[in-house]
């Protein structure tokens, strides 16, 4: 453990949370990953408001949506609710 | 004596007892399913809440262990909670249990102590809870109803100390206490709330680099209870057990605080001695077994045999310091465990006192008799026979049997 650890005397009580878990890369062991097929997406958000991780942000400056595959875990969801099913899980070393 | 508040006289049995101090300690929040013996706490809080005599939000759960789930969120968000169960209920806590003490959740919760299934059995003994005795839970064990209802309202006080916030739980015997009616003296509503006051929350500093109240809050978004694995899972239990022992003090600050507004106090809150004070004979017990046995010590310093009684208040944490200096000067101890340990050396509060009773010069004999499980009834008379045992152990010098299942059908 490196020295810059802080001690039990310094840290917050019951484990509240001393950085944010922006930098933490949750979406690096994931199995499976999704890939889109802009023919089909319609943009209509589903795949948006149902990623539990809020890993699929929609950008309305670019009229597009992003996938963010560092923290995207794979779960598939997006992929089993696109009604147009425009997006496909794929193993992630092969995707 | 010093003139204390104004009281009122009531008849009430110890789950009434516990039910009436919450009624009085303005809780936020109560979320618990009913199972026998505490029971009449759940029925007697909803009458209370359907009557509209008190302004908690009642949360009637579909289990245990979504009563212990709702307590914390509930605490979580600054509220002031409570909840109750015993035997199989408090098992199926335990998971949340652990959940609620590492959050630093200050829930109060009273425990009618059951024996645990198989074979069912819905009497008293301390099994329950002497099992959840490593939950990171404060463990105060009562004697009467009137501990009972005391015991409660100091528990606020203790939990929501910002220092120590920790759950706490008041155990009552399964209905040696929480059946039987009893002459309750109860405060005025008033004076609990100023004794207690709100709820005050402890200050951490949050990922932004605020010093906020631990508490959820929109305004001040932190993220509680999440992992710490290798690098500082240890940290956050070395808090806790630190918390734990702050608290030996809070509870004896509190003892004596509500001693000087309402005229009780037991023992130091911590332990409770009767007649110990030169006695060369003395039993340890825990809970209501205390009542019994100060009759038969009574008898016993009739006939000039120095008995006499130190009864386990604070069981988490364990007052090792005062074990020691009220059981040094003794010559024989007999140590009673309302549960058992199944393969172990003896019972939980055996194993306790004669751990701490090593360092101790003297070294004196430490027996231990398992006794009542499953509400096998202990009267005086049987009890006497102990106390004898224990003058044959400073007669002889010599201890026959360490571990005795005290009533068992041999």
């Amino acid at each position: 453990m490196s020295a810059k650890e802080k001690t039990w005397k310094e840290i917050a009580m019951a484990g509240v949370c001393s950085k944010s878990s922006v930098g933490f890369m949750t979406g690096d062991w994931k199995t499976y990953m999704p890939i889109r097929d802009l023919e089909k997406c319609t943009t209509c958000l589903t795949c948006v408001m149902l990623c539990p991780e809020g890993a699929i942000n929609w950008r309305p400056e670019k009229g597009k949506i992003d996938i963010d595959l560092t923290f995207c875990k794979g779960c598939g969801i997006c992929a089993n609710e696109c009604p147009t099913k425009a997006i496909q899980m794929k193993i992630e070393q092969e995707g | 004596m010093q003139k204390t508040t104004k009281q009122q006289i009531m008849g009430l049995n110890g789950d009434e007892a516990v039910a009436y101090a919450v009624k009085q300690s303005d809780v936020d929040v109560v979320a618990a399913y009913p199972i026998t013996p505490q029971t009449i706490i759940v029925e007697k809080y909803s009458e209370y809440v359907a009557n509209g005599e008190v302004k908690t939000e009642f949360v009637c759960t579909e289990s245990e262990h979504s009563a212990m789930a709702a307590t914390l969120a509930a605490s979580a968000t600054g509220a002031r909670t409570f909840t109750a169960s015993a035997s199989a209920g408090l098992a199926l806590m335990h998971e949340m249990l652990t959940v609620a003490s590492g959050s630093r959740a200050p829930i109060v919760m009273a425990v009618a102590n059951r024996a645990l299934s198989s074979p069912l059995n819905i009497h008293g003994d301390q099994s329950d809870s002497m099992a959840e005795r490593d939950s990171g839970w404060i463990h105060i064990y009562v004697e009467n109803a009137q501990e009972a209802y005391d015991s409660i309202i100091q528990a606020f006080k203790i939990a929501e100390d910002t220092g120590i916030s920790l759950p706490v739980m008041v155990g009552l015997d399964g209905f040696t206490l929480s059946h039987t009616l009893e002459r309750v003296d109860v405060l005025e509503d008033q004076t609990v709330q100023t004794f207690l006051g709100e709820r005050k929350i402890p200050l951490v500093l949050t990922h932004e680099g605020k010093t906020v109240p631990y508490k959820l809050d929109p305004e001040n978004p932190m993220t509680m209870g999440p992992i710490a694995l290798q690098n500082y899972y240890f940290e956050f239990k070395r808090q806790q057990d630190e918390a734990m022992r702050l608290a030996l003090n809070k509870i004896q600050e509190v003892n004596s605080e509500y001693a000087a507004l309402s005229g009780r106090s037991y023992g130091n809150g911590l332990i409770d001695q009767y007649k110990l004070d030169a006695a060369e004979i003395a039993v340890v017990c825990v809970g209501s077994t205390a009542g019994t046995l100060k009759v038969v010590i009574d008898g016993l310093r009739q006939e000039g045999i120095k008995a006499g009684l130190l009864r386990l208040r604070t069981f988490r944490p364990l007052p090792v310091e005062e074990l020691r200096n009220a059981l040094k000067n003794t010559k024989a101890i007999a140590v009673m465990d309302k549960s058992m340990s199944f393969g172990g050396h003896g019972g939980a509060v055996f194993h306790e006192v004669r751990h701490a009773l090593y360092d101790v010069q003297t070294q004196p004999p430490v027996v231990n008799y398992i006794y009542g499980l499953g509400g096998r009834d202990t009267n005086p008379v049987v009890f006497r026979t102990i106390f004898d045992d224990l003058l044959r152990i400073v007669r002889t010098g010599r201890v026959e049997k360490q571990i005795t299942y005290f009533g068992v059908r041999d």
